[in-house]
């Protein structure tokens, strides 16, 4: 996160990578990847790997489509990158069930839905058909991981106030709950995701003159 | 942008189809040992948890073997039937089919001296199937422990049928009432279970119909062993 303050002076390269950090943040500015952003935040560990996830997913299949891409007949480039998509996510999926049991039982559904999630499928068409493959690569890993921040910032936000926990942890300590807190149990429907993330646009665009629309 | 003739597209589409497929393959056949033994392991994991044994993968097999006594089936008239391999039966499956003809599975386990009965039971949650086990002392009323695990439950919500805080709800609480009737135990809307009943636990808030289907998955399946419970007793 650290890099997403300094100046855009480094390479261009270096600039795929922190850009979808801020100025194409593909949630908060391109408004992509929405649906699982509502979906698997209620708690930060689940947020953490299927971000990870995401960005093993990305990187490869933004790698194999630009390898591709001179091979690819336009025609069927969207059944291409789907085909490559899936196939990444049913392997991520695989490994995850014979090696990390514990992770893929928690998560479930949710790897299965990364081939739904728009933000992968926008990189391929957007940046990966027209560019090299350690480019796409670069693009792939920065996009997933702006994604995967926000994924990890709502959810950090919806499990503390909704379930007084972080990572699984109590931190907020028994006393406060004497004293009549309680948790907010709105937090953990799906709604308040959209309204935490719409908190972070804001802030986002508060800081950052660049995004906000003239008009 | 060139513009590709339709054979290629066929020829490029069959070898992506293809190389596709073998890549897959090769790699579901290779996980399949580890993911096998992965559930098998965690099968026998959730059967301790019942009877309150903690494990972790690497000792769950071990414990296993000392703890779980004696595996057979019965049908729903309560006699044991013979010649079935009773850890690798599909719930799903028998409960499909018509009462009678339903194979299910007892786990008897020894305990401080005791013996335990490890019912496995099986249902529907709100995303897809939910499962656990339940131990019942050697009363065969009262619940020493639940296990419950699920697909897909809602993360924060119906999953939590998963968690302790749920599961500890169910100890002690009896499956028969006073007269020998089954009763099983009830799952009410949250916060409304009589503390001192011994018949009701708490649901989950936000995610009843999960709620709902460990309910009628317990009464559903626990239902089944009532002849077997029965010729024990007796």
């Amino acid at each position: 996160m650290s890099a997403e303050k300094e100046p855009l002076f480094s390479s261009k390269n270096i600039k795929l990578l922190t850009d979808p950090m801020n100025d194409s943040n593909p949630i908060t500015v391109q408004v992509l990847g929405i649906c699982s952003a509502l979906a698997v935040t209620v708690k930060v560990k689940p947020a953490f790997v299927l971000a990870i996830a995401v960005v093993v997913v990305m990187a490869v299949s933004n790698v194999v489509v630009s390898l591709l891409r001179k091979t690819i007949p336009p025609r069927i480039r969207i059944i291409v990158q789907l085909v490559v998509i899936a196939s990444m996510v049913i392997l991520v999926d695989q490994v995850l069930k014979a090696f990390l049991f514990d992770v893929s039982k928690q998560l479930s559904v949710f790897v299965g839905l990364i081939i739904t999630n728009c933000i992968i499928m926008g990189r391929l068409e957007a940046f990966a058909l027209n560019n090299k493959p350690w480019q796409s690569f670069l693009d792939g890993i920065g996009n997933a991981a702006g994604y995967g921040a926000i994924l990890i910032i709502v959810a950090f936000f919806r499990e503390l106030l909704g379930s007084g926990t972080v990572w699984g942890y109590k931190v907020i300590p028994e006393s406060v709950y004497d004293f009549g807190y309680e948790n907010n149990g709105l937090m953990i429907l799906p709604p308040m995701a959209l309204i935490v993330v719409g908190a972070i646009i804001w802030v986002q665009r508060a800081k950052n003159k660049k995004l906000v629309e003239s008009n | 942008m060139r513009s590709y003739s339709n054979t290629y597209i066929f020829i490029f589409s069959s070898i992506m189809v293809i190389i596709v497929a073998a890549l897959l393959s090769v790699a579901a056949m290779t996980l399949q040992p580890f993911q096998k033994k992965n559930v098998e392991i965690n099968k026998k994991q959730n059967i301790l948890t019942s009877i309150n044994i903690e494990s972790t993968a690497k000792d769950a097999e071990e414990l296993y073997e000392k703890y779980i006594i004696e595996i057979f089936a019965i049908n729903t008239s309560g006699e044991k039937q013979e010649g079935i391999d009773a850890f690798t039966i599909d719930m799903k499956k028998e409960l499909a089919k018509p009462l009678n003809e339903r194979n299910l599975p007892v786990f008897i386990s020894t305990l401080d001296n005791a013996k335990q009965y490890i019912i496995p039971v099986y249902g529907k949650g709100l995303w897809g199937p939910i499962w656990g086990y339940v131990a019942l002392q050697d009363d065969l009323s009262t619940i020493l422990g639940t296990t419950f695990s699920h697909k897909g439950e809602t993360p924060g919500l119906g999953a939590e049928i998963d968690t302790k805080e749920f599961q500890i709800q169910f100890f002690g609480k009896q499956l028969f009432n006073e007269q020998g009737k089954f009763v099983s135990v009830s799952i009410l809307k949250s916060g409304t279970a009589d503390p001192n009943s011994k018949y009701e636990v708490d649901g989950i808030s936000g995610g009843t119909i999960t709620s709902v289907g460990v309910d009628a998955m317990l009464k559903d399946c626990l239902s089944s062993y009532e002849n077997y419970f029965k010729n024990i007793k007796n």
